[in-house]
């Protein structure tokens, strides 16, 4: 039986409200799945995390229902990604309809060897539930509800947060502060900051409905549909026999009148049939814009998820990029954190994930184009390209009823070595790491799963130097920020201690040869890669990865000076 | 001086402008404006995949902006 995750209500544990403000290493504001994947991270790598929400329930209602591959490979590592696999709905078919008419469908079905598929649907508040249970299992997770952040001071060396309770208000230190509290980001408003763009003037209505219905794990989408004419309707299947239907409405729709059911319900039946047996799970009505904050760091406060950046809904972009900004941020906080790299090191969270929200608001925005034709021309153009995909196969690229969710490589990011050697295949350094099977002591598991939370340095075996390789391996392992090493062999080759590539897709798909050596950060993107193993190299690319390189020298200089006094913590 | 660097050919192309020039105007025979419109869009569509290259299709794109604005 599951957990009836949007009807539990968390309790209020009081505070001493007079008491010293007590100092923190970091605290999170907001418990939505950014906030609650942020603070599981820093505290599974061992920072202590405070974690504050306004409200003491979990999402109400299914919205963000698709999580993408590489979110679940993030879950995976924050230790919850196989109930989350689990639960979910697989998908890997989508149908686009012109009218009545199917144009065309395509099978998002990746390449086999991968331990994750390339989309689940699952309900926010599944998501929000596993993952509350996950940081729940964490001693040093502290969560505290009916805590609204009032006040946000920036010192030198510290934030002072002023937290309202319903028994009154008290004060709290941080070093960092963290704000993943949503669209409407109390802390960036507190602050005085912006997350600006592009609104555009279209309503939808989002009905969840409760049927068994024989239509198949997939996802339509339809053009002009007869039941819904001059507009576009959405339909996805969730866990439980749940299925999202998202009508578009358009700008003239009354959000109010359109939430009720007398108009709902023609709208369904209109689409499933008069006979049709529902109920009714939930509705929403919404619009929505494409925005980002100019800066997602302003000193010691980082903004991630909706706070942010925003996107529209076509393409799955709002909780799978809020995701991947936890992702990318915990580990480099955590190293500052420990004074192990400087405060620069954060600098890089807001130029990837910042050119990350360039990259979905981009998507975002052209899918939306597409689905929502604001002028004459664009909806002709629109119209010429679906008549023409119907028989036309270059067509069919033109149709966007939203470019699904894909990570974001870190081009151009300051933490990158640059290639100095000739490869193949899309893992330059920037890249996610892709995953593949291998054999962990004869067992099968999976290549990403050995990775994470840590540098790691894939070493490809077969060449003449690997006894030497292993040794200097040890050493990275014993370095300030170790390097955890990760010794592959050819299926069949592999000697203790080793990894097997049992399908010999690892090889294939970082492009290596015996000697091969690629170095992925904790969020398990490539950083740096190398057809033949130098221990000095690694070394090099290790600085640069966490900003210790000499191009940095001068902040990590001011910086240790300036770190906080964690003893207070 | 040396000729502008431009991927788009817009020197003489065709062996018989006149005949294309016909075939142009015999397309939108017998339609409604609406399905002139339509047509001509769907005809932008399939000779801009045909040619595929951006860095054309935008200095084609550009010439006939400037123009309908000049």
């Amino acid at each position: 039986m599951d957990t009836d995750y949007q009807g539990l209500a968390f309790g209020y544990a009081p505070v001493d409200l007079h008491a010293a403000p007590a100092r923190h290493p970091v605290v999170v504001v907001g418990a939505g799945p950014v906030g609650l994947a942020t603070a599981i991270d820093l505290a599974q790598q061992g920072v202590p995390v405070l974690l504050l929400d306004d409200d003491n329930k979990l999402s109400a209602g299914s919205r963000a229902i698709c999580f993408a591959k590489r979110t679940l490979e993030i879950f995976d590592r924050l230790g919850c990604g196989e109930r989350i696999a689990d639960k979910g709905v697989r998908w890997n078919v989508g149908r686009i309809f012109n009218g009545a008419d199917e144009v065309y469908s395509f099978d998002l079905l990746p390449e086999g060897g991968h331990r994750r598929p390339a989309f689940v649907n699952l309900q926010q508040y599944y998501v929000e539930g596993y993952l509350h249970e996950r940081a729940q299992a964490l001693p040093n997770l502290e969560i505290r509800w009916r805590s609204k952040v009032t006040g946000v001071n920036q010192l030198a060396d510290r934030v002072t947060v002023n937290v309202e309770t319903p028994d009154g208000a008290y004060l709290l230190e941080a070093d960092w502060l963290v704000a993943a509290d949503g669209g409407k980001s109390a802390v960036r408003a507190l602050m005085g900051l912006e997350s600006k763009g592009r609104t555009f003037r279209d309503r939808f209505l989002i009905a969840d409905v409760k049927m068994t219905a024989g239509f198949p794990a997939e996802r339509w989408f339809w053009f002009d549909p007869p039941f819904h004419r001059g507009q576009s309707v959405l339909l996805h299947r969730q866990p439980d026999d749940v299925w999202r239907i998202d009508f578009q409405l358009g700008w003239d729709a009354d959000p109010v009148a359109e939430k009720q059911p007398e108009r709902v319900l023609p709208r369904i039946r209109a689409l499933l049939g008069e006979d049709a047996q529902f109920t009714l799970e939930w509705v929403s009505i919404y619009t929505f814009c494409c925005l980002r904050m100019d800066a997602f760091r302003h000193g010691r406060v980082l903004f991630a998820g909706d706070a942010a950046h925003g996107v529209s809904p076509f393409g799955a972009r709002g909780a799978n990029s809020g995701v991947q900004d936890a992702d990318n941020l915990a580990w480099k906080l955590r190293l500052v954190i420990e004074g192990k790299a400087p405060s620069a090191l954060l600098d890089s969270y807001a130029r990837e994930r910042e050119q990350a929200a360039d990259e979905n608001i981009l998507h975002s925005t052209r899918a939306t184009d597409f689905i929502t034709p604001k002028s004459e021309a664009s909806r002709l153009f629109r119209d010429a390209v679906l008549q023409l995909a119907r028989a036309q196969p270059f067509a069919r690229k033109l149709v966007n009823s939203g470019r699904l969710s894909t990570p974001s490589t870190y081009l151009g990011s300051p933490l990158n070595s640059e290639d100095a050697d000739v490869f193949g295949g899309a893992l330059c350094p920037g890249a996610p790491a892709a995953d593949a099977p291998v054999a962990v002591d004869g067992r099968p598991d999976w290549l990403l799963a050995q990775t994470g939370n840590a540098f790691t340095a894939i070493y490809f075996a077969g060449a003449e130097e690997d006894a030497t390789v292993m040794r200097e391996l040890e050493a990275l392992a014993g370095a300030p920020i170790a390097v955890r090493p990760l010794v592959l062999a050819a299926a069949g080759q592999g000697s203790p201690g080793m990894l097997e590539d049992s399908a010999g897709l690892a090889a294939a798909r970082y492009d290596a040869r015996p000697g091969t050596c690629y170095l992925l950060r904790p969020d398990q993107h490539v950083c740096a890669r190398w057809r033949r193993f130098d221990a000095a190299a690694v070394r090099a690319a290790l600085a640069r990865a966490s900003a210790n390189d000499s191009a940095n020298d001068s902040a990590t200089a001011a910086d240790r000076q300036a770190l906080p006094d964690l003893e207070h913590a | 001086m040396s000729a502008p660097c431009t991927a788009l050919n817009v020197a003489p192309n065709m062996a018989d402008p006149d005949a294309f020039y016909d075939m142009l105007i015999g397309a939108h025979h017998d339609l409604s404006d609406e399905q002139g419109r339509m047509l001509n869009a769907q005809l932008i569509l399939l000779l801009s995949n045909h040619i595929g290259d951006l860095a054309v299709l935008r200095e084609a794109f550009a010439i006939a902006r400037a123009n309908v604005q000049a």
